[in-house]
Parts: structure tokens; C-alpha cells; sequence
């Protein structure tokens, strides 16, 4: 089935078996391997990619399904010499280890950073209509959707603080 | 320019301390970090080789019986598939233990669990490949399993020569001031490395070359050697960047032998990459186990009996046990002591070694026993475990090569404010939530295993380093470029280093907490060499030589390195362990500190604070091993909290067999983690004077979890994971307060 | 995943017409759960129908003073909407604790309210489920059942419904809006869209063929304290064990209304009117909430590992009560 998107800034026509999902576009049809497979269920995050400035499980979408839209994946974020400031943090903070789930968090971050500017509440937010607060507890509850088995948590918590404004 | 070396008697100085280039020890960012957080450091399933064909693992849908046949007319029929590969002969029961230098039990005909791989469909897409595998129709002959673990229990086998008595428990026991006598449960656990397994093979010629994602990549390419009946010269492993692998990846698993019979088969490369539920089902698991406890203490608290008997599960013929008495053979003292392990035969999938096989559950059980016993001494946890330090090994009255235990415990309770804690349960409600506070002790074997390198200064003034050793997170490629950075006096910039892959010098391998100290032994051991060299060049003593900033000085001279040395200078070092492994107990050790709050209503509990003060000889990189540290704690949150791997006791089979239901802790159930290292050098362990640190930090973690679950609530759970189950009928009235 | 037809629907009409004429049809939005049981085959479509962009997006004011939120809106929007995060806290509330920030951005309402359970042996399609095997039996009765439901289930099924925002939008009334393939349209109580399993676990719902799910109806907001209490296994990324949505409005220090309904417990978000009249013109005390558990769970029933969930229960829903009435949430 044939298909028009973007991804990265860069137009693409492929021609898929409607059962490919946007992940395995990415790896398979575009060698764009940032993007993880870590569960293909939607239970782990390492797929996350932004979907018109959205975050989502790139393994739970059908590509198809995707004709027009515009995808970024981790390597439309920076590379190196010219990291996105997350990017960067997360080298500095030591916000990884294995480093496989990592894609899936900074893409997560990334868009997460712009779900709080936006004002959008989370589970921990005392008050649905205050402008939420980027506390540790906001962080980490906005992040828990990116498993990491290594347990870089808590310098995730700390390269995401720095770069959304420093500590609450 | 080869070096031996073996680890005979205790190194007086390193090197390490005298270079002062201060990059050793240095919080330095991981060197490979631009590439991880910009997604271009590739993972095995990541290459991507020319008319690539995709194989996907069947398992059995049952849990034991035979195979009675394979319809492979089921789905050939079916567009893009191209082959079903149903070799029954090689094919591997389950994956290869850590460090066997043979192939794992191959045939697959007769099936001993659940989701053992019985073939692989390979078409030209992954989709195609997928719903084939799906849809192959397998006939089979059920036969009646062993699934129920404590309807088994009473079967139990003593594994071999691990029981240990020197006086009379029993005896110390009856006339104990105070005792504690009881059992802990642990239950089986994933690794749930986030890369799931995955081999990539090709065949060129009569060579395999396979990309896999594995740990050791010398015992693996021994192990497919062996199970293709290939000459071991014939098979080259390579695995650059390795998603995690905590135990699971130490041996080679089912996909790579399917992957490399279907190459074989078919003459196109072949990946195969596990699903998250083949990744549970058919490769590796920690064994739950039964741990018996008994302590025995005089009025003064001190020790006079320690037991800690320990069943487990395990496959037929393999005889992997968790050795959960590991540490509690040395920890403390006590003249009357007894130890062993007892297997249980179960058709369920392989146990074998994940992070720190032994200590992560048999520390649950011990220092949950001491948290009991302080309580029944009406002694500071803290204080009874001071008190029981013994001078030396109590069996073997060997030295401790090098040991910070007192230290951690009271540079640990300071810091976190152990003093201001309530002993008394249930003393303190905040709101809805019950706080209470626990500690426990760490304590983690160090090993050194074999290992080479080879390090090779440029004309250009670089300096490469290659050995098969793997970085599977652990910050292998940063701790080795600071080793030789330090000792060629290079910055670390200036430094390559070139991992995964075997036709690099034979490694230890990533396991045990050895690879650091071991990998890093032998890039130490190349760079000595090295320095040798330019000693000689220079006309001069080694001990006169500085390196430093790419020059080489020697008294008045100064020549940058590029200038000296025209052709690439190559030094390969092997370090063996030797005298000083048997000559003294060489361990980690540190102190877990853990405030939780337990709902009065719910008995959800939540980690508030955890800090760790640790010692294990020179850090290296002060970040990555702190980074090492968080992940045990936090494994030993899930561990304490969360992580249940459930089995059928009627169809043998894993129930929550994904990562929406075996639950690892996410982000918000950990807090900020603090960790601190205590100064420390250990002459017996190598030339680094280092020791392992990647499961000193899960060792005792979940135990003060625990402990301070019994403080803030006084309920004392004894099966892990302490679930809101099994707190909720125990909970007390928060109106009592 | 078996290979299917891949289509996309212009309208809700045309959407629900082309699903009345084919076998085996799916409609799919967000896909969320529909990829999931693809990929193992649970879900077998021979058709999947694209609803995703369809304009079925919108949040609208009703005309008396309710909320029409159209089916493709996203868990996240919805829970952003700023109308629901000042009236219909309980709503925000529960889909916040659902899922993840990537899941809530592509999950859509009427997806959420047709999720499946996560029942261990739905998952395997090796083992016996009545729910995706009519007459292989339930696996799950004698086996691993911590997960399973404690009210509502039968002999053939005691699997739960997965839904948060099901369950708050059961306490707050909502009604669900059809397209049927017909062209005509029509409206279900939330409560009366599920069907419990009894002898027919596969059938969840009293949805028929080719209906679509177009929007969701809240009615206009009563007011009183909201509370979504989810507690659940770990502190966030995981199904309830037991959730309680409440909507309790005091007047002179008794309980003036009460909307209560309750997740993790039954094969559907439960609601039990008996247990609301119950509350309704008390005065708070430990002692009603007790009465209220009672009347709750008379008909309960464990199975074993999920026997904690009834003393859970008991304790989430006075503990919500509580706080509601004026104590701490």
C-alpha cells in the first residue's frame, strides 16, 4: 500500500504491507534505528516518537495510517556535535546506561517539556488548573511511560529538570 | 609485545596513583553518550545486511510433552514466507549458562517447558515471518508436568558439594540468648534487559559471522562453535552495543543457533530478534527459592549460629542454583554455621545467573533476619551488624583483602540521619501514610576472570584499544579509555576503543561485577607495557618516564609521543587471576538506607528516600558507578516491591509474561537516589586495586526496603514482593496512634 | 498479525455502512489495544475499517449544560479540555492515571470504553478463555486470578474491564451516542452499553454490527467533591487493582448526592445504586461507610489470589469517602 509522510524534515514514498507499523518503518523500510523496539506492545516506550509534535508508541500505530503526517525521531533531534539541549543533559547527567531506552526518553522529554508549558495536568498535579510546576514528582510521573531497566531514573529526573528550568 | 600476568600476590602500587593525569576516577561523561542519546549507536538487530531475511520463534504451546509433528504445509502457502526450519537436532532446549565453554542441551523434539522454541519461520518480511509463526499448526503429546514448586518442594535434591557445617547449629540455636528461625520466599524474576535477544547471522563461506547480543562474547562464540559443530576459528560474534543484559545474555540463546541454521538453509543473512514474551519464556530466569534462616545470638548480640539453607528450581540436567548464601558465609561472624542448596526438578524455563546471582535474594533473607534479631536484642540494627564483623573469614580464617564495612554502615547512618528513626513500629503516621525507616547491609563477591587486550599508541599519537570485552551499560568504553588515557598520559579524546567483537583478544566478558576490573587489568597491563617501551626509546628507567599531555618525558628530555614512535607500537596483555583469589576474601561492601511510606488504607507502599554508601576498592569513573549503584538499588526496589514472574501451576506456563504485567519499577516509583563512595584501595584484587561494583549495589537493597516497611507499619513480610496484598489485613489503625 | 483490508471511512455513515456488509471487521483510531491483540493474534480482522480521521474530534457544550466529546477525541485532550478539568475533575483525574503520556495522545474515548481485558489467558492463545475461545473454558477461575474480578463475573469469565475513564465516566452518568449502519443514530447509558459475561463472555457489549461509537454525553455537572483513587500495583504505568470514582455532594453536613463507581472489581465499570440511596441523606461516619462496603460487596466473591481485592475494596472506598466528606483526599 503505497504512503506519503515526513519524517525528520525529509518527504518519504514507501510502499508497505498495511500490517507495518510506524516503528518498523522507521527500523526496517528507513533505517532509522534510533527508535527501539523494546516490547512492541506500548508496555516500554523505548519506541517513542514525536507525531505532529506529539509523543507516542511508535509500535502501536499502524504506518499507514500515518499518510501526510509528520514524524521526528530521534535523529531528527540532534546529532552529535549539535545534540538537542535533552540530548545533551542526558550526556551530562549520565541519564542512561545501556542506552536502548534512551531515544524513547529524550523523544518522550522532549515533547513532555511542551505538555507542561502547555499547561496539561498530570496524575501528581494537586490542582488540575494551576500551570503545573515541574517538580521531581511531576517529572517522574510524566516519564514512568519509559521503562528503564538499567534505573537511570533519577539522573533522567535531573537532566529533564536542568533543561525544563532548573529545580522546583 | 605480549604481557602475562597473574594475580599471584597483592600489587604494592599502581600505576593509577603515581600518573596524576587526573582523568582516572573522574566523573568523565560516558565517551559513546553522543551516539546513544542521538540513536546512532547500533544494536545488534540494527545491521542491516543485503537480502536480509526475517525468522521468527515458534514456541511450544505446551508445557512438557513431545512434539508430535509440524505442519510446515500450514504456512508455506502463505506470501513471503520462505522457509520453516524445524531442526529438531540443533536447535537449543534453552540458552548456555554464564562462562560454559560448551553448547547448552540441543533437541527439541521433547519438550521441558513452556515456549521452548521448537522452530523458526523465515519469510522476507518481519510481518510475514510473524503471522506465519503464528499461524504454524503444531500437533503435539502432552505429558504431565512439573509446575508446582511447593507441591515439589519435598523432592528436593542437595546440589552438589554445596553444603557446609562447622560446629552445631541446632546446638547454638537452643541456647541462644535470642534466635531467629524462619523462611523467606523469593519468587522467579526477569532480567527484561530492555534490548530484547537478537542474532543477525551470515555465513561467509564456511565462517559464521553473527551479530548477537550478548555479554561474553569469547564462551559465547565457544558455545556456537560447539553447537553448529563448527571449528571455534570459524565463528567470529560481534556485539558493538548491547541494550542491557543483567545475567540474561551471558550464554547464547535459542535465536542465535536458529538464526544461523536458517542462514545456513536458506543462503541469505537471517535476524531473528525474540519477542518481549519469547524474551520471558524461553530464556532465562532468576529461580524463586526458599531461604531458610537461623540466627543465633548471645546477650550481647554477638553471633554464635548462622544457617541459611536455600531451595530452588531448575530445568532437568542443569544444575544452576542460586547461591543465595554467598555472602552470608563470610558477612558475619559466628562459630556454629550451615549452609546448602537443594534443587528442585521443575519444567519451567532455565534459571541462571541474573544480577548478582546470590546476593540479590539471600541478602533479602539475611539481613531481614537481622532486622529481626536487632529487634528481638533491642539493639540498633546498625550497631548489631558492627558488632558481628568478623576479624577474619569465619570458615577459612582467610583475610579480608580490603573491607570499609563498619565504615559504610556509620558514615551511611550519619548521612542519611539514621539517629532521629523510631524503633518502635508504626511510630510515625504523616497523613495518611505510615514512615518507616530500614538499612541493611551490602555485600557482593569480587572476582577477576582472564581477559586480553590489545592497545596500540598511533604514529599519529592516538592510542586504540581492542578486546572482544562488551559495554552492555556498564561504562565499559569510558572506564577503558580513561585506564589508558591515564597511563599513555593522552587526552581521553585521543583514546579508541573497539569492543564486541571477537576477532578482537578473548575478554572477560560483562558479568559477575568482573569486567571492569578484569578488561581494565589487561588495558592497564598493555599500557604498562607500552610505557616500557618508551622508557627504552627514550634510553631511560620506566620509573623516571612521565607521559603526559601526548609528551614523553624523561628527566630533561621531552619528546611529543608522535615524534617517537614511527610505526604503530602494540602491546597485548592477558591478566589471569591467580594466588591472591584463593589467599583472601574479596568482597564489596557498603550500607542501604530506606525511608517508605505505607498507606494506612491501601498499604500501597512508596519509596521516599534510599541512599547508599558503598566501597569497592578505586571507583573509576565516579558517574558510571554511580549510575551502576542507582540500577541495583533500583532492582532492588522492584525486587522488594513489584517484580513477580507468576507461573501456572496447571500449564507451567508465564502468566504475566510482558512488561504491562511484570511489573519493573517505572520513573515514579523511584525517588532521587543518592549514593556515596568511600575512599578505598584493594592490593589483592588487580593492579587497579578495583573492585566490582555493578551488583554491590542490588546486595542488600530490597532487605532495607523491608525492614523499613516492618518499622513504618509493623508488618513483617517475609515473601517478596512485599505486594498490598499481603500488608492490607495486617495494617494497624491509624486512630491507635 | 494476519493480513487484513485496509480501508478508510469518509464519515461515521459511511464507516458504520461498510462494516454491516464484511465479516470480521475492526474499526480502528488510535489502535492502541486493537495493535496489541493484532500483533498476537488475539484480534484476527479480515477488514480494518481507518476511523482516525474522521471529525469526531471535538469537546462541544450541550445544550443543558453537559459536555459531547467526540469519539476520536484523545485521552489526553480530554484530559487537558479545560471545561473537564473544572467540572468533571473526577473524569481528568481518572484518565491521568491511565496508561502513559504516549498512550493517552493516541487513545481515544470510544476506543477506551470497547478496551479488552487484560486477563493473563485472554493473552495466551494457548490457554482455554471463554472470552476468546467461546467454550474452551476460563482458565482463570483456578488459576492465577490476583488481577480478576470479584463482582459481576460468572462460571465462564471473571475478567475485569481495564478502563479508568469508563469508571469515571460511569459515576458521572454519561450516555453514548451511535452511529448504526442504517444512518440513523442512537443513545446508550454507559451503563447500559456493557453486557456482563454470563454464559456469553464474548459478548461485551450491546453494541451490533457495524455500530460506531461517535461521541460520549456527560450531562451537566452536579457539583460536590471528586475523587478518582486508583491503587494499583505500582505508582504509575499500571491497571487498577481497584479504583474508586467518586462524586459526593454534602449539604448541611449529610451526604446530598452520591455517584460512585468503582474499577478492577467487575467484568464493567461498576455502579450500584443500592450502595448510593444508601449514602444519600447520611451523615458521614465510619460506621455508614461500612454500610456502604456492605452493600457493595454482599454478592462479592474471590477466587483465590484476588479474595485481597474484596478487603481492598472495603478499605479504598472508605478511605474515598472520606476524603470526600471533607477528610483528607
Amino acid at each position: 500500500m503505497h504512503l506519503t509522510l515526513t519524517v525528520n524534515g525529509t518527504e518519504h514514498a514507501l510502499d508497505l504491507d498495511p500490517r507495518t507499523s510506524l516503528l518498523d518503518m522507521l527500523r526496517d523500510h528507513l533505517d532509522l534505528t534510533g527508535s527501539k523496539k523494546g516490547c512492541d506492545h506500548g508496555q516500554c516506550g523505548a519506541c517513542t516518537v514525536l507525531l505532529n509534535g506529539r509523543r507516542i508508541n511508535s509500535c502501536l500505530s499502524l504506518a499507514v495510517m500515518h499518510e501526510g503526517d509528520e514524524i521526528t525521531t530521534i535523529e531528527g533531534l540532534g546529532e552529535e556535535g549539535k545534540l538537542s539541549p535533552l540530548q545533551a543533559a542526558f550526556v551530562a547527567h549520565d541519564g542512561y546506561q545501556c542506552g536502548y531506552c534512551t531515544p524513547g526518553q529524550i523523544c518522550s522529554a522532549t515533547a513532555m517539556l511542551g505538555e507542561v508549558e502547555a499547561g496539561w495536568p498530570s496524575h501528581v498535579s494537586d490542582n488540575l488548573e494551576d500551570q503545573p510546576q515541574l517538580t521531581d514528582a511531576e517529572i517522574s510521573e510524566r516519564m514512568s511511560g519509559n521503562l528503564c531497566r538499567c534505573s537511570a531514573y533519577p539522573n533522567i529526573v535531573d537532566a529533564i529538570s536542568e533543561v525544563g528550568g532548573g529545580r522546583k | 609485545m605480549d604481557v602475562n600476568f597473574k594475580m599471584d600476590k597483592p600489587v604494592e602500587r599502581s600505576l593509577l596513583d603515581t600518573t596524576n593525569q587526573n582523568i582516572i576516577s573522574r566523573p568523565l561523561d560516558r565517551i559513546e553518550g553522543p551516539l546513544k542519546v542521538s540513536g546512532r549507536a547500533k544494536y545488534s538487530a540494527e545491521f542491516k545486511l543485503p537480502n536480509m531475511a526475517h525468522g521468527v520463534l515458534v514456541g511450544a504451546a505446551i508445557g512438557k510433552g513431545r512434539v508430535k509433528e509440524i505442519d510446515v504445509k500450514s504456512v508455506e502457502a502463505l506470501p513471503g514466507v520462505l522457509m520453516v526450519v524445524t531442526d529438531t537436532e540443533k536447535f537449543l532446549r534453552n540458552p548456555a549458562q554464564g562462562m560454559d565453554t560448551e553448547a547448552p542441551k540441543q533437541g527439541v523434539t521433547s519438550i521441558d517447558y513452556f515456549g521452548q522454541p521448537i522452530a523458526l519461520v523465515v519469510a522476507e518480511t518481519f510481518e510475514a515471518a510473524r503471522n506465519a509463526a503464528n499461524a504454524l499448526s503444531v500437533t503435539y503429546e502432552d505429558a504431565e508436568g512439573r509446575f508446582d514448586f511447593d507441591a515439589r518442594i519435598d523432592t528436593a535434591k542437595p546440589k552438589k558439594d554445596s553444603e557446609k557445617n562447622q560446629g552445631d547449629v541446632d546446638d547454638a540455636m537452643r541456647s541462644a540468648h535470642a534466635n531467629v528461625d524462619a523462611k523467606w520466599t523469593t519468587p522467579s524474576q526477569s532480567s527484561a534487559a530492555m534490548e530484547p535477544h537478537a542474532s543477525l547471522a551470515h555465513w561467509e563461506g564456511q565462517k559464521l559471522v553473527l551479530y548477537g547480543s550478548y555479554q561474553m562474547l569469547s564462551s559465547n562464540r565457544l558455545q556456537l562453535a560447539d553447537a553448529m559443530g563448527l571449528d571455534p576459528e570459524d565463528v567470529r560474534i560481534l556485539a558493538h552495543y548491547v541494550g542491557g543484559g543483567f545475567g540474561a545474555k551471558l550464554g547464547i540463546g535459542p535465536e542465535s543457533v536458529a538464526a544461523a541454521v536458517a542462514a545456513k538453509d536458506l543462503g541469505r543473512p537471517v535476524r531473528v530478534v525474540m519477542t518481549r514474551q519469547q524474551v520471558f519464556e524461553a530464556t532465562v530466569r532468576r529461580s524463586n527459592t526458599v531461604q531458610h534462616l537461623q540466627l543465633a545470638a548471645d546477650a550481647e548480640g554477638r553471633l554464635t549460629g548462622v544457617s541459611h539453607e536455600t531451595i530452588t528450581g531448575n530445568l532437568e540436567g542443569e544444575d544452576f542454583s542460586e547461591p543465595a548464601s554467598a555472602a552470608t558465609q563470610f558477612l558475619y561472624s559466628g562459630a556454629n554455621r550451615r549452609f546448602g542448596n537443594e534443587i528442585v526438578l521443575m519444567d519451567q524455563v532455565l534459571a541462571g545467573s541474573m544480577r548478582a546471582p546470590g546476593e540479590a535474594v539471600g541478602m533479602l533473607a539475611l539481613e531481614g533476619a537481622m532486622d529481626e534479631l536487632a529487634e528481638l536484642l533491642d539493639v540498633d540494627p546498625v550497631e548489631l551488624r558492627k558488632r558481628n564483623i568478623p576479624e577474619r573469614h569465619p570458615t577459612s580464617d582467610l583475610p579480608f583483602s580490603s573491607r570499609s564495612l563498619a565504615e559504610c554502615l556509620e558514615i551511611g547512618a550519619r548521612d542519611f540521619g539514621w539517629s532521629k528513626r523510631k524503633s518502635a513500629p508504626a511510630s510515625t503516621l504523616e497523613g495518611e501514610w505510615w514512615i518507616g525507616h530500614g538499612m541493611a547491609t551490602a555485600a557482593r563477591s569480587n572476582m577477576l576472570i582472564k581477559s586480553s587486550a590489545r592497545v596500540t599508541l598511533q604514529p599519529d599519537g592516538r592510542a586504540l584499544v581492542e578486546t572482544d570485552m562488551t559495554d552492555i551499560g556498564t561504562g565499559t568504553y569510558t572506564i577503558l579509555a580513561q585506564i589508558a588515557a591515564e597511563l599513555l598520559g593522552l587526552p581521553i579524546d585521543a583514546v579508541d576503543i573497539h569492543l564486541g567483537d571477537t576477532n578482537f583478544p578473548p575478554a572477560s566478558g560483562s558479568g559477575g561485577s568482573f569486567g571492569a576490573a578484569s578488561a581494565g587489568t589487561s588495558v592497564y597491563l598493555a599500557c604498562e607495557k607500552l610505557r616500557q617501551t618508551i622508557a627504552e626509546k627514550l634510553g631511560g628507567e620506566v620509573e623516571d618516564l612521565v607521559l603526559s599531555d601526548g609528551m614523553a618525558r624523561m628527566g630533561n628530555t621531552s619528546e611529543p609521543l608522535s615524534e617517537l614512535i614511527a610505526e604503530p607500537l602494540e602491546a597485548t596483555a592477558t591478566v589471569e587471576p591467580g594466588e591472591t583469589g584463593k589467599a583472601f576474601v574479596q568482597a564489596g561492601f557498603g550500607a542501604h538506607f530506606a525511608e517508605v511510606a505505607v498507606h494506612a488504607h491501601t498499604g500501597e507502599v512508596r519509596v521516599r528516600r534510599m541512599e547508599g554508601t558503598f566501597a569497592a576498592g578505586r571507583i573509576l569513573n565516579e558517574k558510571t558507578a554511580i549510575s551502576q549503584c542507582f540500577g541495583g538499588m533500583v532492582f532492588g526496589i522492584g525486587t522488594a516491591l513489584t517484580e513477580d514472574m507468576m507461573h501456572d501451576h496447571r500449564y507451567g506456563h508465564i502468566v504475566n509474561r510482558d512488561l504491562a504485567e511484570y511489573h519493573l519499577p517505572v520513573n515514579a516509583d523511584v525517588p532521587q537516589l543518592k549514593v556515596k563512595f568511600l575512599e578505598e584501595r584493594d592490593h589483592a584484587a588487580n593492579p587497579l586495586l578495583a573492585k566490582g561494583i555493578g551488583e554491590l549495589g542490588i546486595s542488600g537493597a530490597g532487605a532495607a526496603i523491608a525492614n523499613a516497611i516492618y518499622n513504618a507499619c509493623g508488618v513483617r513480610v517475609r515473601d517478596y514482593p512485599i505486594t498490598l496484598d499481603k500488608l492490607i489485613d495486617h495494617l494497624p489503625d491509624p486512630k491507635g496512634l | 498479525m494476519k493480513a487484513f483490508d485496509y480501508q478508510r471511512a469518509d464519515s461515521a455513515q459511511a464507516a458504520a455502512a461498510m462494516a454491516a456488509n464484511a465479516q470480521g471487521v475492526r474499526f480502528i483510531a488510535g489502535g492502541t489495544n486493537l495493535l496489541d491483540l493484532m500483533k498476537l493474534e488475539i484480534e484476527r480482522p479480515e477488514t480494518v475499517i481507518d476511523i482516525s480521521r474522521l471529525p469526531l474530534d471535538a469537546i462541544e457544550d450541550t445544550e443543558d449544560g453537559g459536555l459531547r466529546i467526540g469519539a476520536l477525541v484523545t485521552n489526553s485532550d480530554l484530559a487537558a479540555d479545560a471545561r473537564v478539568r473544572r467540572d468533571y475533575e473526577v473524569l481528568a483525574r481518572a484518565l491521568l492515571s491511565g496508561a502513559s503520556g504516549q498512550l493517552r495522545n493516541k487513545a481515544t474515548t470510544g476506543g477506551n470504553l470497547l478496551q479488552r481485558t487484560r486477563c493473563f489467558y485472554f493473552y495466551n492463545r494457548a490457554m482455554p478463555c471463554n472470552k476468546r475461545e467461546p467454550g474452551s473454558g476460563c482458565a482463570a477461575l483456578e488459576g492465577r486470578n490476583r488481577i480478576h474480578a470479584i463482582l459481576g463475573g460468572s462460571e465462564h469469565c471473571i475478567a475485569t474491564h481495564p478502563s479508568d475513564m469508563a469508571v469515571a465516566m460511569m459515576a458521572l452518568g454519561a450516555s453514548v451516542e451511535i452511529q448504526s449502519p442504517d444512518g440513523k443514530t442512537k443513545t446508550l447509558a454507559l451503563s447500559e452499553l456493557y453486557r456482563l459475561p454470563g454464559d456469553t463472555p464474548h459478548l461485551e457489549t450491546e453494541l451490533e454490527q457495524g455500530d460506531l461509537i461517535t461521541g460520549v454525553v456527560l450531562p451537566a455537572p452536579v457539583g460536590g467533591r471528586q475523587i478518582y483513587r486508583k491503587v494499583r500495583d505500582r505508582a504509575s504505568y499500571a491497571f487498577a487493582l481497584v479504583s474508586v470514582a467518586a462524586v459526593i455532594g454534602l449539604e448541611d453536613g449529610k451526604i446530598g448526592s452520591a455517584q460512585l463507581a468503582f474499577g478492577g472489581l467487575a467484568p464493567m465499570p461498576w455502579r450500584n445504586s443500592d450502595l448510593e440511596d444508601a449514602l444519600i441523606g447520611q451523615t458521614p461516619s465510619p460506621e455508614l461507610w461500612g454500610r456502604a462496603a456492605d452493600i457493595l460487596l454482599a454478592d462479592a466473591k474471590g477466587h483465590g489470589e484476588n479474595d485481597f481485592k474484596i478487603a481492598l475494596a472495603r478499605r479504598t472506598l472508605a478511605h474515598v469517602l472520606d476524603a470526600a466528606c471533607g477528610g483528607e483526599k
